[in-house]
């Protein structure tokens, strides 16, 4: 038996340690990686409700997000993909163009 | 319009036609009279101011058949202002019917008669044009009278009073652009000016004594007044007297007492009708229909009836022996006016009200008739001098005038001819018969002979006079003396003798649309004495007009008193016989009456002076002080100093120096570019968190999402 | 301590161990494989709650499909290891304290307000995969059709988006 409390945790726990790589890595690949793994944090923190209330909306909610995720990452990695083909380089470090 | 309840015969609801009549005629005349013939104008004006005689009549009758009674008809709301309720209301009793009938029949002959006499008038002027204005103003005379003698209130009476005085104001000038001989210049509305301002003191007079009348009475109602006044003269008596006195500066002003009299000499100006109508018959006695519809007032204090007494008998010997040095025929008459308004002033202030209204009533009639007689004469002269002109026969000019070879009289280069100066007259007498006999009726009424109007009305007054003021009775009767004197001299220099001009010699007869009229007054004036026969059971007028002034002593006739007026006044006649009759003045011939009186008679020919006094006493001064107020209190000090200098310099001052210095430029504006700075500032160092670094975009958030979870724990 | 438990904070140690090595390693192809470790590990965690079909989606999606188009991408940009930078010399450290921060109120929050004292457990053998397979199908075409025709659209329009950015035009705009 293991009290749903601890899945909640291990979810936050992974989520905080994505949010952190979003925050320092350069690595445009590496912060899209990080940002798939806050995804996945959430993910089962919905399964872990959706068994709780013994629902199937946590799981459906779920298939959406894999589904919505597959969409992000087709469109951002062509995303880089362009940005590398125009600048020839990805650190994001140095894409501020958009500055005030 | 309802009537009283208790009033069940009689014709009182005709009242309002009395203005309303006179009223129709002048609205159609305004708006009709360019495009309608002079006949049809004035047969409108003169049915017009028939109309309100008729409704005169017929409200007399309703006041006789019900023994007396005064009634008032209501006809307008007009004043209600908290407790003051002041309706346009009729008062219809024997005193307002008496004059209503004199006014109004009178003032319809003249209407007729100046159908004839405009008719010329304006031909001689060339202003054609005229014609219907003439006729508008007179109804609207007609109309303003009977606002003043109806008036059941002391404000009624006195919108009629200053309707009058615009009426005089509006005829007096009617030919404001001329002189009286037609010459351009402004002399006739100066006159007119004169006569409006001079009665402009006079009503100030009046309104301070409404406006203490309405203080201290608490009313301007006839009877509301009166039933107040009794009471106040027990405990303030000066109330009354103030009241009375002021009263008396009004009625000096209108009827043209001493001081203010100046005016009416110089209103002869106006047409001759006017001068019948407005100078002669009837506006200038309001002065003592105010008096006499006043007499509850007077009655209770003495003192002001002697003040009033005294001013009417001085006037009446003062203008006398004015009017004895005049050369103008209308100027004679025009003093003569002013002595007779005297005697009457002087009766009504006497407390015998009734002898002021008879006399009031004849002098109506036979002053009417002179004038218009003496209107017709000027125009007989105009006539004679015009068919000189145009047939130019006898050119030599005579008595070193040179005689106007065009007609219309304006000839700038000489002397022009005065149709008016009796010096210009003579042996008239043959050329105008009907208006020589006309004329001298009227002198004789005027003069005092047995048996005329006049005779009878004057010896009422000379007898009261003698029963309670001899200094009054001794005035007037002098004053009696002068008035057969002058008139004597007038007939003699007009009628008699040789003409002294050609004007003269050719002068021609009116027509019948003016001799009529005059007839109807002559004979009035013959047996206008039947009103008030001082013998028993012919006291008509004064068993009247006790419906409304109370108990009269009605006296007989007093033999003492008559014959000694009557045998100063044809003594009178003598003398002036003897100066202008028997020897005929010629032409060019100085006045004889001028060797033996000397200097005094150059006193007469100049009015005494008075005007002069006048102009030196009051008008210098006021001109001095006027403009000592315009150009020095008003231009330098009120203008430059205190406008310019101190308000004007002072708002500068704050505006350039406080308000935009400090107050704009340190303050508000100062604080509008802090703001600005400011906010430059602040995006200057706020822009820096625009990095342009998605990581540090995404920081944020997470800080954003740290911060309100905290603020969800620790809430 | 059942079997359960024991399982669960063996795969949950697991799980961190391959969050962290994919943060820490500077190689992005290590990175990647890492991150594949770790979502086997939750696929088995879904597996653990009742949700085989999640399970297998995560397993073929995202550890399959997703996570070899990033080593695709990787090795095509030669990108897997960026020279260090010093632009925002501050962001490590305050993003290393907001985490931290945020870590612990997340579990302030789980612990001290919000415990619910429940526990679940492993399901049953005897749990048919293929009865809870129909009951999400039921679920998702009936009561979740729309959402789930809107997902097609939007799976064809990043298709498209992807295509359109990353083709090379041939004489026109570059």
């Amino acid at each position: 038996m293991v009290p749903v409390d601890y899945y909640i945790a291990l979810s936050a726990i992974l989520f905080v340690i994505g949010s952190l790589g979003v925050l320092s890595r350069r690595n445009p690949l590496i912060i899209f990686m990080s940002i798939e793994l806050m995804l996945n944090a959430a993910n089962l923190a919905f399964v872990a409700f959706a068994r709780m209330y013994d629902s199937f909306s946590g799981q459906i909610f779920v298939f959406f997000v894999i589904a919505v995720a597959a969409a992000e990452v087709a469109v951002g990695l062509a995303l880089i993909v362009e940005i590398f083909k125009t600048r020839k380089n990805i650190n994001v470090d140095e894409m501020n163009s958009l500055k005030g | 319009m309802h009537l009283s309840e208790t009033v069940h015969t009689g014709f009182y609801f005709l009242a309002p036609w009395l203005v309303l009549a006179p009223v129709t005629g002048l609205l159609v005349n305004a708006a009709f009279g360019r495009r309608m013939s002079e006949t049809l104008i004035g047969a409108v004006a003169s049915l017009a101011s028939g109309a309100a005689f008729v409704v005169s009549i017929l409200l007399a009758y309703s006041v006789s058949v019900n023994h007396g009674l005064a009634v008032s008809v209501p006809f307008l709301e007009w004043i209600h202002i908290g407790s003051l309720e002041l309706d346009w209301t009729f008062r219809v009793d024997s005193l307002s019917t008496t004059m209503m009938v004199a006014v109004t029949g009178v003032g319809t002959l003249i209407h007729i008669y100046a159908i004839g006499y405009m008719h010329e008038d304006v031909r001689f002027k060339h202003q054609e044009g005229r014609f219907a204005r003439f006729f508008v103003f007179m109804n609207l005379f007609i109309a303003a009278m009977m606002i003043l003698v109806s008036g059941d209130s002391y404000l009624m009476l006195f919108v009629g009073w200053e309707g009058v005085g615009l009426c005089s104001f509006l005829l007096i000038g009617f030919w404001f652009e001329m002189d009286t001989l037609a010459r351009p210049s402004w002399a006739n509305s100066d006159a007119a000016k004169k006569a409006f301002i001079t009665n402009r003191v006079g009503d100030f007079g009046f309104l301070i004594a409404g406006f203490l009348m309405f203080w201290y009475l608490g009313s301007f109602q006839f009877d509301e007044v009166f039933a107040a006044a009794p009471a106040i003269a027990e405990a303030a008596p000066w109330v009354i007297v103030a009241i009375t006195l002021f009263m008396l500066v009004g009625v000096a002003g209108k009827s043209a007492q001493i001081p203010l009299y100046i005016w009416l000499p110089d209103a002869m100006a106006g047409p001759t009708p006017v001068s019948a109508l407005i100078h002669a018959a009837t506006m200038v006695t309001a002065g003592v229909y105010l008096v006499a519809r006043s007499a509850p007032l007077y009655t209770l204090v003495p003192e002001a009836q002697y003040i009033v007494a005294m001013v009417g008998a001085g006037t009446a010997l003062f203008a006398a022996t004015i009017a004895v040095g005049q050369y103008d025929i209308k100027k004679v008459l025009a003093y003569s006016t002013i002595s007779q308004l005297g005697f009457m002033v002087a009766a009504v202030g006497m407390g015998a009200y009734v002898a002021g209204m008879f006399h009031l009533v004849t002098h109506a009639f036979f002053k009417a008739l002179l004038f218009l007689s003496a209107g017709s004469v000027i125009l007989g002269l105009e006539r004679g001098h015009h068919h000189l002109a145009h047939h130019g026969h006898d050119k030599k000019p005579l008595k070193g005038k040179k005689k106007k070879e065009e007609h219309g009289g304006h000839d700038d280069h000489g002397e022009v001819f005065d149709p008016g100066d009796m010096r210009n007259m003579g042996g008239i007498r043959k050329t105008m018969p009907v208006t020589f006999w006309l004329y001298m009726i009227g002198t004789l009424a005027l003069a005092g002979i047995f048996p005329f109007a006049g005779f009878w009305s004057k010896d009422e007054i000379l007898l009261d006079a003698s029963l309670h003021y001899p200094s009054v009775y001794w005035q007037l009767t002098i004053a009696a003396f002068f008035t057969a004197f002058y008139m004597g001299r007038q007939i003699w220099m007009v009628f008699f003798g040789k003409a002294r001009t050609d004007a003269a010699k050719h002068a021609e007869e009116s027509p019948k649309i003016m001799t009529v009229p005059l007839m109807v007054l002559a004979g009035l004036s013959v047996v206008g004495g039947a009103l008030n026969l001082p013998f028993e059971g012919f006291h008509n007028l004064s068993h009247w007009l006790e419906y409304t002034l109370g108990e009269v002593h009605a006296l007989p006739l007093d033999l003492q008193v008559a014959g000694i007026s009557t045998a100063l006044a044809l003594l009178a006649i003598f003398i002036s016989w003897l100066i202008y009759g028997r020897n005929p003045l010629k032409a060019g011939q100085t006045d004889p009456l001028k060797k033996p009186l000397g200097f005094l008679f150059t006193g007469m020919e100049n009015k005494w002076f008075v005007d002069e006094g006048y102009g030196v006493l009051i008008i210098t001064p006021f001109k001095k002080i006027s403009q000592f107020l315009a150009d020095v209190i008003d231009w330098r000090f009120w203008h430059d100093f205190v406008h310019d200098t101190v308000i004007a310099g002072t708002y500068n001052w704050i505006s350039n120096i406080a308000l935009d210095r400090y107050a704009d430029q340190r303050g508000i504006d100062a604080f509008a570019n802090w703001l600005g700075t400011t906010t430059q500032w602040i995006s200057n160092h706020v822009r820096k968190v625009q990095n342009g670094f998605v990581r540090s975009y995404a920081l944020s958030v997470l800080l954003g999402v740290v911060l309100i979870l905290g603020y969800l724990i620790l809430k | 301590m059942t079997s359960d438990l024991i399982v669960f904070l063996v795969l949950s140690l697991v799980a961190i161990s391959a969050a962290l090595g994919m943060l820490f390693s500077r190689n992005a192809v290590y990175s990647a494989l890492f991150l594949v470790l770790n979502f086997v590990t939750v696929a088995v965690f879904y597996l653990l709650l009742g949700a085989p079909f999640i399970a297998m989606t995560q397993v073929t999606v995202y550890a399959g499909a997703i996570m070899v188009l990033f080593l695709f991408v990787i090795m095509l940009l030669g990108a897997e290891n960026l020279p260090p930078s010093d632009a925002l010399p501050w962001q490590k450290p305050l993003a290393v304290l907001l985490s931290a921060i945020l870590a612990v109120e997340a579990i302030y929050l789980l612990f001290m307000n919000a415990r619910t004292n429940m526990a679940i457990a492993a399901p049953e053998a005897s749990v048919n995969t293929m009865e809870n397979l129909r009951e999400m199908a039921m679920t998702l075409f009936n009561q979740f059709l729309l959402p789930f025709e809107v997902t097609s659209i939007l799976l064809l329009v990043a298709m498209v988006g992807a295509i359109v950015l990353t083709k090379q035009e041939k004489g026109g705009r570059s």
